[in-house]
């Protein structure tokens, strides 16, 4: 199998080191790729849009069907790896709890459990970490700064390098920060899954929302331009508000997305334990 | 020879970027694990983006986002003075398609080792002709 | 544009990329994997790619490379080839 590899291997690099002989320079300006269509894209991105990041303005506005099946592809993988590993009926196991007053943890088999409501006693995972001050203390400090960073990279996508999926997925590493520091059970607990499910099929609804408000007030779908009509600002700066609704439409998703991926993956769908 | 030579020389960013490809492409096909796979997998994906973002780029330009004073360029434009944004965006969607991939990929591999207590692809092909 | 720094940077990414499908650890190849993306990233700031760099990062070497923690921690760690 490593030979046929290795035969496949170097024949297609062979004929593809061959197809370089005819590409033009490297950095040429003059190259057919940079000839045809994105001239006219940097020179009236800025009076068309008002957005400085023609990258923001082509993704969202000019090229923002792709963008919505992009959205549409990220949610799917989120519904995929929910539907793969999910299982809701757990088999019976032995449980692990740890007296808080005193530290003394207790194994506990064939699956009784002590209730929730009394406080004197936490579950604990089975491979069990011992609790750090200093990990848990600046997690948690640290959550609140990240979605603040988080928000402004999602707002400042128009003036500078950012966007909607970068702020998403940022925003989702900062509930992943909290399930690794703590635990499973107390990053589900703030964000549950219920609502992550919610937010998923959210964020594409609002993305397909702000098409079809353009279709309904006259224009085509996802042409930003005719929001100028409820909206009291010119035409420009409608397109920019368009693709700004967009970005947090994005965004929502790609949040929602990334956590639902790391609970179903950490905790092999039982949502009790985890890394 | 000489012919050779200069082509090597001057284009020797593209041969590097097929190598990296070539390497993403043994790792697919000749591992046997399943994680090994995937990641010989990723290795190709992102060579392939890089490939198509160094086509966009231009000696001596700028970043693609315009400078401008108030809400329009008081300047003409010189489009061969930023780089070209198209193949960004394009790529942007090929890296969230990539992550997505990799995701269910992921959980796929959890949900083999489940049932096969293995992550080797012979020993699974045994056990599935076992069973 | 400097060359040396370009060709310095896409010997690492190669080597990473060798290295992190030849380890024999899985928990190695998810590190080596991350710092591979990163080298990535770095490669497109040069080439003033911010926005693809930017989310490079943030995807690549930050959530992509927990997922293959969290997976390698409910599988296997050791592998055969």
């Amino acid at each position: 199998m490593k030979k046929l590899a290795l035969i496949i291997v170097i024949l297609s690099g062979a004929l593809l080191l061959y197809a370089t002989k005819d590409f033009p320079p490297w950095g040429d300006p003059t190259s057919p790729a940079s000839v045809h269509v994105s001239p006219r894209y940097l020179e009236k991105s800025l009076e068309e849009t008002h957005v400085p990041n023609v990258v923001t303005s082509i993704l969202a506005d000019y090229r923002g069907y792709d963008t919505m099946f992009e959205t549409t592809v990220i949610f799917c993988a989120g519904v995929a790896c929910f539907m793969l590993l999910r299982k809701f009926e757990v088999e019976q196991r032995d449980l692990y709890y740890r007296h808080i007053p005193t530290g003394i943890t207790i194994h506990i088999k064939g699956g009784k459990e002590i209730p929730s409501t009394s406080g004197e006693f936490e579950k604990i995972d089975t491979i069990w970490t011992p609790y750090d001050f200093i990990i848990n203390t600046v997690s948690r400090f640290l959550v609140p700064f990240i979605q603040l960073f988080a928000l402004y990279v999602i707002a400042h996508g128009h003036h500078s390098p950012g966007g909607g999926f970068q702020g998403g997925v940022i925003l989702g590493a900062s509930i992943i920060v909290l399930a690794i520091g703590f635990n499973l059970r107390t990053a589900v607990k703030r964000f549950g899954e219920k609502i992550d499910g919610i937010m998923s099929a959210l964020g594409v609804f609002i993305y397909s929302g702000v098409g079809a408000l353009c279709v309904l007030l006259g224009g085509q779908f996802l042409n930003y331009g005719v929001i100028a009509k409820v909206l009291p600002v010119g035409k420009a700066m409608a397109r920019s508000h368009g693709i700004l609704g967009v970005e947090i439409g994005v965004g929502i998703s790609v949040m929602a997305v990334m956590v639902c991926i790391y609970n179903n993956v950490a905790s092999e769908g039982k949502y009790d334990e985890g890394l | 020879m000489e012919f050779f030579l200069t082509h090597l020389v001057a284009k020797y960013n593209f041969w590097l970027y097929i190598i990296l490809m070539m390497i993403g492409l043994y790792a697919m096909i000749a591992k046997n694990n399943l994680i090994k796979k995937l990641v010989g997998m990723n290795i190709f994906q992102t060579a392939i983006i890089l490939f198509y973002v160094s086509i966009g780029s231009k000696k001596g330009a700028t970043i693609p986002i315009i400078e401008h004073s108030g809400k329009t360029v008081g300047h003409a434009l010189d489009p061969a003075h930023y780089v070209n944004p198209l193949p960004h965006v394009l790529m942007l969607t090929a890296i969230v398609v990539s992550v997505s991939t990799f995701g269910v990929a992921l959980a796929l591999a959890v949900k083999i080792y489940q049932r096969y207590k293995t992550l080797e692809e012979d020993e699974i092909l045994t056990r599935i002709r076992e069973s | 544009m400097i060359w040396q720094l370009d060709l310095a940077i896409l010997t690492l990414v190669i080597v990473c990329a060798i290295a992190a499908i030849s380890v024999k650890d899985l928990l190695g190849t998810a590190i080596l994997f991350g710092a591979y993306s990163f080298m990535m990233c770095l490669l497109w700031s040069i080439m003033a790619a911010v926005d693809v760099a930017f989310t490079e990062a943030s995807v690549g070497a930050g959530v992509s490379t927990v997922f293959f923690v969290a997976a390698v921690f409910r599988t296997t760690r050791r592998t055969k080839d």
